[in-house]
């Protein structure tokens, strides 16, 4: 632990770390400093000169060293002849502070007057109003009034895009240079800069396309004025008119803390609606951050496409039916089917759905599979972060090892984490096959060959070659943290990865420890969840829908997946779909049922740290769909199991006395919180935000398996793959992710992230397009195992590994794993 | 009339003395050659002794500036101030121009001294020319066998470079020039870490002006007891004044430190234009604390000792004399015109003060100000004084609050 430092600061006896800036000793002594340029976050600078004190040190006599007493045998003090910045000061020993004398309130009432010299005052109209340090720091400690003539205020322009997503209003701005230093010290993407000098000085962006990052919506919580705003949010709504309700993002697993804002709209017929998406406070998982997909990728759950009525398929097609209609028809299905039924669930359901899905498939007898390209969570289960990890506490002398992931598309958070803790020394990792964002903060990187990664993984355990430092670092590492991801694989080629990566961590005696452990880099926010409820994913998944009597499938499309599965769907005997929208499945059911979205109701994610997540209703549920566990516990009472259908709360009790890792879990325990630093979002003013308090959960971390019982054993009957052949005219093609991808959750947000939504293209290396006689932009119809793609175009990026082609998931190219694809030119019918 | 001291102006008597067999044939490098011979500490130790001080305008001790660089962390970096940006200061111009291998014989000689294996010779935009000229004297002394590798059979390589800056005052303050070498926007970077220990690239670096720099060759050539025969005991060696505003003849006048302030108007400038009287001096350009011009001032020798004396620091010594025919309220608008325009706007008293007493000066100057305009003006200037990241945000309000002060006449009634 740092040393102390004890010191006064306006009579209060204070004492902290050494290193602690005066600011944030006073803020842990309850004593607020005004600032506008400091954030707690990052590095201080100085600048606006809002947090002067009076600062004095003990006198020191500089013969003897000792220090000099007063009358009374006191140290005597001496004070600076200026006042200083207090966010720039490290506290000493036996210091003085001042934050409360006549010269003091005047300089913070001059620095506040200088600002408002510049400042357009538009409160009225302003997006930040209500929670904007500015306008409370004015009322606290600004003067009444300006003697700045109004006349010679400078006008500026109040509306410049910094890209589609966030727009700059100059007039407002205060340059405290947040949002440049956000993006350079934080995200080290810096697209953001100054630009001239003086009343002339303004932000600027650098990048193509402009303001070029995954964490661009960040800005516009930390700038302490409404400079920043989103397009989707501004001129929206009102802070101060919205409500804050506290949920999960539900777009990646790692499952940030989030507040929904809420209000009751005219033009929505006087319903809540969500009006944006806000970080909330939790320093074990997003600190303060969000990604800009779960900022502005709510929009789906307002969707218009929604279904809104249990669904029959009568002769005319599917018709809207009463639920009981529905239910009455289901249930018989469901009694002829018996165990022939195969429930297929995917990872966007909470676990009080999952649970009570797989309670009716069991009493069924039926076979609980899980939808996702992603597998290993056995090994997760079992070797998952140690009970009490924090990301954020990784640092020197630990180690990090990403596989196969391109963490900043699959997990953008996740990335900003592991890249954080390699700034603090952590030695990282990267065994990807080509490059990508995360390299820049690899102390190793290597590129194995798409289809290598176990064979890369056996080099790095083995200690060959390239990587016998590596090993080394990694043998000798406090910590180990691996995470596992996707990058050019499918469900099996994951799951020999994870067996491996788990053989690594456990081999190495870290099995259960406290910040090490697998990570599994999963495309749905919840599939770790899924696991725990005991679904578990199928190889043959098409032989198995085929084969049922009956196919409950919930919050997955199979049939938009692939060909083969739609084709499997429909033989199966009876189709039953609960979802959000009519997906490609959906259309091809006997019966459809509406479920509702995570902002109409409660529940819990389990996010990829394994951490117990509650989510609380935000808007009222349109009537017509229930909660997917209502649905079950409906369909349970019919088929003769009696579950909890009326509250999530009650699927937690239930869970936690039948799962073994939720023994002891309830919603008060999830709901816990304890302080946290930096204290933010309250009545300091670092950043006005509104929405990050959290006073409803930090969540829950489950202890892995491998503590909770040693000697258990991870069995899983899925074949290891087998090696791709890539015959004579064929090329490797491997599936990535991109993060604005084209999934269900995220295109009603095309209107917001439409320009940077992954497109269906296919990308390579320029020398390999020319070999299979492509040229970059040409359109192409893809051929692959009993799928073909067309009006596909090629792009090419020299960084890629030759012979290999990039598909991304999500954009009508079905391959679900690698596999060996050929390409033809896109024949366009002659015109008659 | 007692004459200029050519210590630093020399090829004001030397012809060609930019010729580098000239410069050779004129004692030049014989102060380099023997730093080399020296131990680079006892370098250090004989700079302190001289007593040199900066002449960039704070009249920092060189040798003890030096002495700050820590010798665990390494490279070391010199860079040379040539930003000579303050209004009224064009002596670093005359020396790179005329005089060009005694500043850079003792850059030279900082760099050895602080044992810096890369010096920087940073330039205002403007000097473009001059910046060519000097990468032909480096190439020249690099053929000479002066820079490179191994200098003159020593252990010691040494190798100079220019640098253009984009045309801001600002960077003239060494943490900005730093910030602009490096090629970011130039604005100050806080304090502590001080450049001696965090400079360049965050390398231990001397920043010194080329003035500073010229007295070098003179200093480790001659000795120290010759060149404290000029100037004070606090204010050793010759001084280069640059003369400006409402006198005869205006221009560079290199003087023992210690000369009046009437020996440098009446005597060398040939007195006030048209006889005219005269009213203030300002001895640090722009940023000025204005000095009526009384008996007692003009008496007052010039040393950096004598702010005691006339509550106005002597700064890079730009002395720019007023009379009569100047009124001070449309002098200080001229000053915080300046620096409204120059402040670089990184802290808000600075960006947003300058802004605003620039409004107010121009308002005493239309004819039409508010009556309250004076004292707004005084207590703008003065809730900037003591907030600001930098120096320029102070410099903005010396010539308002002293103008105000001692010339309130010229405001009453604006
Ligand atoms: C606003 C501002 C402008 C400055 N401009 C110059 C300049 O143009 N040339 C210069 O040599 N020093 C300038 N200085 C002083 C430098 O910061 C620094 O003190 C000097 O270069 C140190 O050199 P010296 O010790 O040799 O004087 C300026 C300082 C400030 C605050
Ligand atoms: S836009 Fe906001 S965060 Fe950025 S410099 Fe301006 S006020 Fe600060
Ligand atoms: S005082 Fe002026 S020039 Fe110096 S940092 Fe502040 S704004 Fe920039
Ligand atoms: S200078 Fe300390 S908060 Fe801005």
């Amino acid at each position: 632990m740092a040393n102390q430092v004890t010191l006064t600061i306006d009579d209060l006896t204070v004492t902290v770390p050494e290193g602690t800036l005066v600011v944030d000793a006073a803020r842990k002594a309850g004593i607020d400093i005004p600032v506008f340029c400091y954030h707690p976050k990052m590095e201080p600078v100085g600048m606006c000169r809002m947090c002067l004190v009076q600062v004095g040190r003990p006198m020191v006599d500089r013969a003897t060293g000792q220090p000099v007493l007063d009358a009374d045998g006191q140290p005597k003090i001496q004070f600076s002849p200026k006042l200083e910045t207090s966010c720039t000061i490290p506290v000493s020993e036996g210091m003085v502070i001042r934050t409360n004398t006549p010269e003091v309130l005047r300089a913070h009432r001059d620095i506040i007057e200088f600002l408002l010299t510049s400042h357009p005052l538009d409160c009225p109209i302003c997006d930040k109003g209500g929670e904007c340090p500015l306008q409370d720091l004015t009322r606290a400690y600004g003067p009444g009034q300006s003697r700045f003539l109004l006349d010679d205020k400078m006008r500026l322009a109040k509306h410049v895009p910094l890209g589609e997503l966030i727009y700059l209003d100059r007039e407002r701005c205060i340059l405290c240079a947040r949002c440049i230093r956000f993006q350079d010290e934080i995200v080290d993407e810096p697209v953001l800069s100054f630009y001239h000098r003086g009343r002339s000085m303004q932000i600027v962006t650098y990048s193509d396309p402009p303001f070029d990052s995954y964490f661009s919506g960040n800005t516009t919580d930390i700038c302490p004025v409404g400079a920043l705003t989103t397009a989707d949010f501004r001129f929206a709504a009102r802070p101060w008119e919205l409500k804050n309700n506290a949920s999960i993002c539900t777009q990646c697993p790692v499952g940030c803390n989030t507040t929904l804002n809420t209000r009751r709209e005219v033009k929505s017929g006087g319903k809540w609606v969500v009006k944006r998406v806000m970080p909330r406070q939790n320093e074990l998982v997003n600190e303060i951050w969000i990604c800009d997909k779960g900022r502005f990728g709510y929009h789906y759950a307002e969707s218009g496409e929604r279904i809104l009525s249990p669904h029959v398929r009568k002769e005319q097609g599917l018709v809207p039916v009463s639920w009981d209609e529905a239910l009455d028809l289901v249930e018989q299905r469901l009694r002829q089917a018996g165990a022939g039924t195969v429930t297929l669930a995917g990872g966007r359901l909470a676990n009080e759905d999952l649970f009570n899905l797989a309670q009716v498939t069991d009493h069924l007898g039926g076979r609980k599979l899980l939808h996702t390209q992603v597998g290993g969570g056995e090994y997760v289960q079992r070797y998952g972060l140690g009970k009490g990890s924090n990301l954020g506490e990784l640092g020197k002398g630990d180690a990090i090892l990403v596989i196969a992931s391109d963490l900043q598309e699959e997990a953008p958070v996740w990335w900003l984490r592991v890249k954080r803790a390699a700034d603090r020394g952590a030695a990282l990792m990267v065994l990807n096959p080509r490059p990508t964002r995360l390299d820049p903060y690899a102390r190793f990187i290597h590129h194995y060959r798409y289809g290598e990664e176990l064979e890369a993984l056996g080099r790095l355990a083995a200690g060959e070659g390239e990587l016998a430092e590596a090993a080394e670092a990694l043998r000798s590492a406090e910590n180990l943290v691996i995470f596992y991801g996707s990058e050019g694989l499918g469900l099996a080629e994951t799951t020999a990865l994870a067996r491996e990566a788990a053989g690594l961590l456990a081999g190495s005696g870290r099995a259960g420890k406290v910040n090490s452990g697998l990570i599994g880099v999963w495309q749905q926010n919840n599939t770790l969840g899924a696991y725990d409820m005991g679904f578990r994913p199928e190889a043959d998944l098409a032989g198995a829908l085929s084969g049922s009597g009956l196919a409950w499938i919930a919050a997955a499309d199979p049939a938009g997946d692939h060909p083969a599965l739609e084709a499997a769907l429909k033989q199966a005997g009876f189709l039953v779909v609960q979802d959000l929208f009519m997906t490609r499945t959906a259309q091809m059911a006997d019966v459809v049922l509406p479920a509702q979205a995570f902002t109409e109701r409660e529940g819990t994610f389990t996010s990829g740290e394994r951490r117990v997540q509650r989510f609380y209703p935000a808007v009222a549920a349109p009537p017509g769909p229930l909660a997917d566990f209502s649905i079950a516990a409906r369909v349970g009472l019919r088929v003769g199991i009696e579950l909890e259908g009326a509250s999530a709360a009650t699927v937690m009790l239930r869970i936690a006395a039948s799962v073994p890792a939720y023994a002891g879990l309830d919603y008060a325990l999830i709901s816990e919180v304890s302080e946290q630093w930096p204290i933010i979002g309250r009545e300091d003013r670092y950043y006005g935000g509104t929405g990050y308090d959290n006073h409803q959960g930090l969540g829950v971390q489950l202890q892995p398996d491998a503590v909770t019982d040693p000697d258990g054993e991870v069995s899983i009957a899925m074949a290891a793959p087998a090696p791709l052949q890539v015959p004579e005219g064929a090329v490797y093609l491997a599936p990535v992710t991109r993060l604005y991808d084209q999934g269900l959750t995220l295109k009603p947000s095309m209107k917001i992230v439409g320009q940077r939504m992954a497109r269906r293209e296919v990308w390579l290396n320029p020398e390999t397009a020319a070999r299979l006689g492509f040229g970059a932009a040409s359109l192409v119809t893809l051929e692959g195992e009993g799928w073909t793609a067309s009006g596909v175009e090629i792009r090419v990026d020299e960084q890629l590994p030759p012979d290999v082609l990039l598909a991304p998931r999500s954009v009508g190219i079905p391959a679900t794993g690698p596999e060996a694809v050929r390409l033809r030119p896109l024949v366009t019918e002659p015109e008659a | 009339m007692s004459d200029q001291v050519y210590l630093l102006l020399r090829h004001r008597e030397i012809p060609d003395l930019d010729r580098l067999e000239v410069y050779r044939q004129n004692e030049g490098f014989q102060g380099f050659e023997k730093a080399l011979q020296m131990k680079p500490a006892d370098v250090v130790q004989q700079v302190k002794d001289s007593g040199l001080r900066g002449r960039g305008g704070a009249g920092f001790p060189t040798g003890l500036k030096w002495s700050f660089l820590p010798n665990n962390l390494w490279p070391h970096y010199v860079v040379a101030n040539a930003d000579e940006s303050e209004p009224g200061t064009f002596k670093d111009r005359e020396i790179l121009e005329r005089n060009p291998l005694q500043f850079l014989e003792g850059l030279m000689i900082a760099c050895y001294a602080v044992q810096a294996n890369t010096g920087y010779i940073y330039l205002r935009g403007e000097f473009w020319q001059i910046a060519a000229w000097l990468d032909e004297k480096i190439a020249e002394l690099e053929q000479a066998g002066l820079l490179g590798d191994r200098i003159l059979g020593t252990d010691y390589s040494l190798r100079l470079y220019t640098h253009l800056g984009a045309g801001a005052y600002i960077c003239g303050e060494e943490t900005a020039l730093l910030e602009s070498l490096e090629g970011k926007l130039g604005q100050p970077r806080l304090r502590p870490p001080f450049p001696a220990v965090e400079g360049l690239y965050g390398k231990p670096t001397v920043i010194n002006n080329v003035e500073t720099l010229s007295n070098l060759p003179v200093i480790l050539g001659k000795g120290n007891s010759f060149y404290r025969q000029y100037g004070t005991d606090r204010s050793p060696g010759t001084k280069i004044f640059c003369l400006s505003g409402r006198v005869n003849r205006p221009g560079n006048y290199e003087l023992p430190l210690g000369r009046t302030f009437r020996e440098l108007i009446y005597e060398h400038g040939g007195g006030i234009l048209e006889d005219g009287k005269i009213k203030a001096i300002m001895s640090a350009g722009a940023s000025s604390t204005l000095i009526v011009a009384d008996e007692k001032a003009l008496d007052t020798p010039m040393t950096y000792e004598m702010t005691d004396a006339l509550g106005a620091p002597l700064g890079s010594a730009s002395v720019i004399i007023l009379d009569e025919t100047v009124d001070m309220k449309w002098l200080v608008h001229k000053t915080v015109s300046f620096f409204r325009h120059e402040s670089c706007g990184k802290c808000t008293p600075c960006r947003e003060g300058t802004y605003w007493m620039n409004h107010i000066t121009r308002r005493l100057n239309s004819g039409q100000p508010n009556p309250e305009d004076v004292e707004l003006l005084v207590d703008v200037a003065r809730e900037i004084q003591g907030k600001c990241l930098c120096a320029l945000g102070e410099f903005s309000t010396m010539a308002v609050l002293s103008g105000i002060e001692k010339f309130r006449s010229d405001f009453n009634g604006s």
